[in-house]
């Protein structure tokens, strides 16, 4: 009789940092356990004690190479509410959202063409050698090229709103320290209806994969589940930089609404498990077994009305119809929502590019300082809080974060156990293949796992399989 | 030229790529741009194809020695596995896209201490900095003027 086996993918890959994937098969190959490991930061909270409030939304942004201006404006928004300062003036706040829109655009496309795209043009079964943007682009380089036009322009809205590529300091408590120069503006004007034309062609291309593979959609980690995020206060509409919380169960009913976000505290609880360093976040009053949520580009579309910019708002349309309205529950359709998120940006930022705001010069407001603050943001891969507290001296004594993917660590786990029941169990010899389903899974929620660290000399992946006494059986490492 | 120096500097010695790449703008290298990022991504392909020669900097594990100095090649064969690129695979894009094939060396500096949320860096990485600075000071000076096009972004 087979013995009990243990499968590790260590660490998963194309996704940000690392993590590890640990499958428990028993005797009858049957998959019994599935978990996601992941190797968070576990000091920057404490890294964060002692600083001064002022350098907070600058240093946040070590915590990630790949979201750090999401990170400099939830420290800049809850360091506003420290400074007092509710209401930015018109150009501050239209500067930070032209920064906020900029980014999400940039990281969304950079995971659709780059890390999404293989799986999705070969299958996820295709040989590993054929999974990669190098096949993608010799199939399509103008797909490409586009790709990396797109997110350079979103680059460079953030270098123009923020003042540097990375460890910018645009956004200060109560304001911003720079407006957008009329040159700027205008070479951003220049090229606003190409990228809007390409973000189209980048959101059918989604839309079709989606519904082209439907039967596979519905099937691949596809399960029920809350969904949470920021809507804009006045009339539930998509908003990535501001609004309420709004949560809603996996038919559509409304759990909470419109709670301001300074509470979260009081409706979210994080939960703790010995085997995993990141938490696991619930909703309180629906405890941790039914009250786990989702966050990112699917749930924003679950749980918003609707969307204030025309060609997101009929792409949004059209994606609900797929449930008659109801929420999506199929991780896979993160695909389609993210890229009718990235049309959603560069609408947003034409429609911003023409407001005359943009040059104003009150960049700053002031207010009767407070000794705690809260802001929250919708970051490209979900929400994102950052809670802090400060002494007279002005120096932070407490921080608490809770990142996209930690609200998502449930779901992911879900899914990665979903995809290996119904992929792995059973068969007698694991393939690169179906391990790659796993990956896939995870990789639908486009997890940061808060690690920018990449020295040369590390290693990308290794896969080994134990069995139930703890031997090595199997190892297999992967260099591409 | 191009430097590109990446990694992240809250993250201890990971920061000795935008360490030295602030020490080169800092030093005015003639002809010389400089750019500070925390990993390579496929946009870093559009810039290095601008470039006549490039050379990417960043910290490196198990090396021997304070540096080391090669030349680096496109290769499909290279990591894909994240976001982040390896040099190899930046090159293979600026060639694939824009048909560009730029000279390009990769400095590896070695560090000592990764992974903690740690402003700063080690002992033994600074003084491996100073000598992979002293280096390239050297070595440019003793390349012979060149007029490629080149690209700022820093």
């Amino acid at each position: 009789m087979a013995e009990p086996r243990l499968i590790e993918i260590s660490p998963v890959t194309r996704v940000e940092g690392h993590g590890k994937v640990t499958i428990h098969l028993d005797a009858n190959n049957q998959v019994d356990e599935a978990r996601l490991h992941i190797v968070e930061f576990r000091g920057f909270e404490r890294f964060i004690r002692g600083r001064l409030l002022w350098e907070v939304p600058v240093i946040v942004q070590r915590l990630c190479g790949i979201c750090p201006v999401s990170h400099h404006l939830a420290a800049a928004k809850a360091m506003d509410v420290i400074c007092g300062v509710d209401d930015l003036p018109p150009t501050a706040e239209k500067m930070r959202r032209l920064m906020h829109y900029g980014q999400v655009m940039q990281s969304h496309v950079l995971h659709f063409f780059h890390l999404a795209a293989p799986d999705l043009l070969f299958g996820f079964g295709a040989p590993a050698e054929k999974r990669n943007i190098f096949e993608v682009i010799k199939e399509n380089p103008e797909l490409g090229r586009r790709a990396i036009a797109m997110r350079k322009f979103g680059q460079d809205i953030i270098e123009a709103t923020a003042g540097k590529k990375i460890h910018g300091t645009g956004a200060i408590p109560g304001g911003i320290n720079r407006n957008l120069p009329v040159p700027a503006r205008d070479a951003f004007l220049a090229v606003i209806d190409e990228m809007c034309l390409w973000a189209q062609d980048a959101l059918a291309l989604a839309r079709r994969y989606t519904q082209e593979h439907d039967h596979l959609v519905a099937e691949f980690a596809s399960f029920p589940s809350n969904h949470m995020s920021l809507v804009r206060d006045s009339d539930g509409a998509l908003d990535l930089y501001h609004g309420k919380l709004r949560a809603l169960n996996a038919v559509g009913g409304t759990i909470f609404e419109k709670l301001d976000y300074a509470r979260y505290h009081e409706v979210l609880v994080e939960d703790v498990r010995p085997w995993s360093y990141m938490k696991f976040p619930f909703i309180k009053e629906l405890g941790p077994e039914k009250g786990w949520y989702r966050v990112g580009p699917l749930a924003r579309m679950n749980t918003v009305s609707f969307i204030d910019t025309p060609l997101a708002n009929a792409a949004l349309a059209e994606l609900k119809q797929e449930t008659s309205g109801a929420p999506n529950n199929s991780t896979l359709v993160n695909h389609w929502a993210r890229m009718i998120e990235v049309l959603h940006c560069v609408e947003k930022i034409r429609e911003l590019l023409h407001d005359p705001d943009l040059q104003g010069t009150d960049l700053r407001a002031t207010g009767q300082r407070r000794e705690e603050g809260t802001g929250v943001i919708e970051a490209p891969r979900g929400n994102l809080i950052h809670h802090y507290k400060v002494d007279e001296n002005d120096t932070v004594t407490y921080c608490n974060l809770i990142v996209s993917t930690t609200h998502n660590n449930e779901g992911m786990n879900r899914a990665v156990k979903d995809v290996a029941v119904k992929h792995l169990s059973g068969q007698e010899r694991i393939t690169e293949g179906m391990l790659n389903h796993v990956e896939v899974a995870i990789r639908a929620y486009d997890p940061c796992l808060s690690c920018a660290t990449h020295a040369l000399g590390q290693m990308p992946l290794q896969i080994e399989l134990f069995d139930a006494d703890g031997g090595l059986l199997d190892s297999r490492q992967r260099s591409a | 030229m191009l430097v590109i120096g990446y990694g992240n500097a809250g993250r201890g010695d990971d920061g000795l790529g935008p360490a030295f790449a602030e020490r080169i703008l800092a030093a005015g290298v003639q002809d010389c741009a400089v750019d500070i990022d925390y990993q390579l991504t496929v946009d870093h392909a559009l810039q290095v194809a601008g470039a006549s020669t490039v050379v990417f900097v960043d910290a490196m594990i198990g090396v021997e020695g304070p540096f080391r100095f090669s030349p680096v090649r496109a290769d499909k064969a290279a990591d894909l596995t994240s976001h982040s690129l390896q040099p190899e695979a930046v090159l293979t894009l600026a060639e694939m896209l824009y048909d560009a094939a730029p000279e390009a060396f990769v400095l590896g500096i070695a560090g000592a201490s990764f992974g903690e949320v740690a402003e700063g860096l080690s002992g033994p990485a600074r003084r491996n900095l100073g000598q992979a600075e002293a280096f390239f000071l050297d070595w440019v000076r003793a390349r012979p003027a060149t007029t490629g096009a080149v690209m700022t972004d820093a």
